[in-house]
């Protein structure tokens, strides 16, 4: 069973194991949350410095509205979706983790 | 009204109906104790996606976000985004390992990740804690609605809502309230969506609405009103040249006479008017009035206030004075106009400004037609950042991140959420299910703000009686079909009502839980038998349901959307840096995580009760509007707190750090195929 396997290993190993997972889906995540920080706390500031572009009219909306009214909510998915799939793949190439901690090892 | 009221009622009750019956229905098939606790976590990922957002969407997102933006313009349209957008959050960092990791419960998560069955205790006082805060705006939600359509009392509603409710989850259990939860949100969607079409068809869309705030009223119902006003539009100098259309003091108008009751000084500050700057409001009082107070200075900012001008006789209010206390006789009308402040030597000062004015008692008036709304913000001011929500203690930047703040780690730390993502059968379909859950809020989301929109213009007497509130359930009844009216009406009460019940279920699920699985479980009875727990499972929902009932009645004065904030506070200053380091940090100690998130979680739930006390002047004290603001927007010190005091205690406790900890943290990361996730409720 890989389970015991896993259990069975090094201290040291279940360490570098841990580590290699962590920093790929960290490094995924922190990417994509960064995206998402930038836009939700940059809208505040562009109406706060820039506010005559925040309130460009656009279709009846200001700018500023329509991108926190509406545009923000596909945008979001559209971030989860790149996500998921980025998260699932990444996951896909640890299942094998002998290899993982045979690359971890070379690092 | 008219002879169709009832129909609202009805909706209302087949919506309760719907929800015992469904419950029942899945009751027949929750047999064992993980399908109490997490439904068998045998929930297909679009049916999880559609409870959990069925459970998210309560009263607050159903009629606050309505009622709050169309107070206080663009601010309020943060309180939407971020309550979807927190879930990306969680998505990124909490979803997948916490799922992984087979704990049910937040305090499941403490004792695992530290091996230490003391911090369980810690973890359990916080979900009942935010559960308890965040039941008390459902209730309030409860009453509010049934005293809107049918004049119920207060508590009326709220045992109504509760007795359904603690039904359904001590008989069902989580999986009884699976299907409940996810046919009440697409109820929901419904419900918010559909009367707004209507509506659009005869005072136009979303944008038209918008528009008016910025001087076109073409098409909207403020256009309907100018026709009808006697004189012509007070002419008020623009401030900047490209807005010369534009008067930016303007309010919306009324458009017929509205009667309207305002509250006694005992409901400070409901017994408040104050009146536009843009022109004439005039109030008939059939029964006469006491007029407590006059203020003159309503619109200044605070720090104006002590100038000396101030306490000279209003012009604009003829034949009163300020200070004085007034009595308008049977029948009287007080009409109250803009007016200009000069100084001694006779030059005019601030433009144009208007009066503010407090009833002592409870107090009927007609609002005439015409008349520019009380209590209304001015047009421009409504429709840009920076309105009167983040710019009333003049730091409108440092409140407006605060709250994103608050929210969008509250969302990633709300313990009834979190126990959802246990009825995922793996990580993988746990972030599937958040994506699914981010799309179907998302859409939700867009909606509220609408209602706010055109509530603004088209029923704006809600304003002068601090019930923006009900707009969801106010609005549709302004049609000129009183049949078409009352259905739509009826179809927001009814989504109103789903409201309550699926967010009520979910606390309750989440508090009995806690109660049964984690303190009579683990805590009292650690050798009890999987029956008795379920038999304390059930006693614990009828506890805490009667619990929930009585601290709704109390809290009838308190703003729903107010109450719900002070839940995201305490949970975004405790839980979610729990979970952020105890997933991601495998140097975090029960020390460090129970000290920050203990430390931090009090320290910003008493300093949002202190700005509470101070608002109801239970308390006073005079502080500086920098700390004001933080007060009230703990967020942006508690989280940077509470987490560095875990990095910290952390720290200072290195021999705390469990020996298995490389397993842990491969438990909470590795994919399921390496075998490592384990489940701590047997099936």
């Amino acid at each position: 069973m890989t389970d015991r396997d896993l259990h069975a290993l090094s201290e040291q190993d279940q360490a570098r194991l841990a580590r290699a997972v962590m920093r790929r889906q960290a490094s995924l995540s922190l990417r994509v949350a960064s995206v998402f920080v930038v836009l939700v706390l940059g809208v505040p500031l562009v109406n706060y410095l820039k506010p005559d572009l925040a309130n460009t009219p656009v279709l009846d909306f200001t700018a500023t509205w329509l991108f926190l009214g509406v545009l923000i909510y596909p945008i979001t998915v559209l971030l989860s979706f790149y996500f998921v799939g980025a998260s699932n793949r990444i996951e896909a190439s640890c299942a094998d983790w002998r290899k993982t901690l045979a690359e971890e090892r070379d690092r | 009204m008219s002879g169709f009221a009832w129909i609202p009622v009805l909706c209302v009750a087949l919506m309760t109906a719907a929800t015992i019956l469904l419950g029942v229905y899945a009751t027949r098939k929750a047999k064992t104790a993980s399908d109490f606790f997490v439904a068998g976590r045998s929930v297909s990922v679009f049916w999880n996606a559609s409870a959990i957002s069925g459970e998210y969407l309560s009263a607050a997102s159903f009629m606050g976000i309505a009622g709050l933006l169309m107070k206080n313009g663009y601010d309020a349209l943060w309180y939407p985004v971020c309550y979807a957008t927190g879930y990306l959050f969680l998505l990124l960092f909490i979803a997948g390992p916490l799922r992984r990791f087979g704990a049910y419960t937040i305090p499941d998560f403490a004792e695992g990740r530290f091996d230490s069955p003391g911090f369980r205790k810690v973890a359990v006082t916080f979900v009942l804690f935010i559960g308890f805060f965040y039941t008390m705006p459902q209730m309030k939600g409860a009453g509010l609605t049934m005293g809107e359509i049918l004049n119920w009392p207060y508590w009326a509603g709220i045992v109504l809502v509760g007795v359904v409710i603690t039904f359904n989850v001590a008989f069902g259990g989580m999986k009884g309230i699976t299907f409940v939860q996810a046919f009440q949100y697409w109820a929901k969607l419904f419900a918010i969506s559909a009367p707004i079409f209507v509506l659009a068809n005869v005072y136009g869309g979303y944008g038209t609405n918008l528009a008016a705030n910025a001087g076109k009223t073409e098409g909207t119902a403020r256009d309907l009103v100018g026709s009808k006003i006697e004189g012509p539009r007070t002419a008020i100098v623009a401030t900047t040249r490209d807005e010369s259309a534009t008067d930016p003091a303007s309010t919306p108008r009324i458009a017929r006479d509205t009667p309207i009751t305002i509250k006694g000084a005992d409901a400070y500050p409901a017994n408040v008017l104050a009146f536009s700057r843009a022109g004439k409001t005039r109030l008939e009082f059939p029964e006469g009035a006491v007029i407590d107070k006059i203020f003159a200075n309503a619109l200044l900012k605070a720090d104006q206030l002590r100038e000396p001008y101030e306490e000279g006789i209003a012009p604009g209010l003829r034949g009163l004075e300020v200070g004085d206390r007034v009595f308008v006789p049977k029948g009287g009308v007080l009409e109250v106009s803009p007016y200009s402040s000069h100084r001694p030597d006779g030059l005019e000062l601030h433009g144009p400004r208007a009066a503010r004015i407090e009833f002592k008692e409870k107090t009927t008036a007609i609002l005439k037609a015409g008349s520019f709304a009380p209590n209304a913000p001015p047009d421009l001011t409504w429709l840009r950042p920076f309105g009167p929500l983040s710019s009333k203690h003049g730091y409108p930047l440092l409140y407006t991140y605060s709250l994103i703040i608050a929210l969008i780690c509250g969302t990633a730390g709300l313990p009834h959420i979190l126990v959802r993502f246990y009825t995922n059968p793996d990580g993988r379909a746990a972030k599937r299910t958040t994506l699914w859950v981010m799309v179907m809020l998302g859409v939700f989301y867009v909606f509220p703000p609408v209602w706010g929109t055109m509530g603004r213009n088209i029923l704006p007497s809600l304003y002068a009686i601090n019930k923006t509130d009900a707009v969801v359930i106010r609005l549709p009844t302004i049609l000129k079909s009183p049949l078409l009216g009352q259905i739509l009406s009826g179809i927001t009460s009814a989504g109103a009502f789903a409201a309550f019940m699926s967010t009520f279920s979910g606390l309750l699920v989440s508090m009995s839980g806690a109660l049964a699985h984690d303190i009579y479980g683990k805590i009292l009875r650690p050798k009890s038998s999987a029956g008795s727990r379920l038999v304390a499972f059930k006693v614990a929902a009828i506890l805490i349901g009667a619990v929930s009932m009585g601290l709704g009645m109390l809290v009838e004065s308190f703003d729903i959307t107010l109450m719900v904030g002070w839940a995201f506070a305490i949970a975004a200053c405790s839980y979610f840096p729990l979970l952020l380091l105890g997933a991601w940090w495998k140097g975090l100690t029960k020390v460090g995580a129970a000290g920050g998130m203990l430390i931090g979680g009090l320290l910003s739930l008493s300093a949002i009760v202190s700005t509470m006390l101070i608002d109801k002047k239970v308390i006073h004290l005079e502080v500086s509007p920098l700390v004001r603001s933080l007060l009230e927007q703990p967020a942006i010190w508690g989280v940077p707190l509470s987490v560095g005091l875990m990095v910290v205690l952390s720290k200072l406790t290195p021999g705390l750090v469990p020996a298995d900890i490389h397993l842990k943290m491969l438990r909470l990361h590795a994919p399921e195929e390496l075998g490592l996730s384990k489940n701590y409720i047997d099936h």
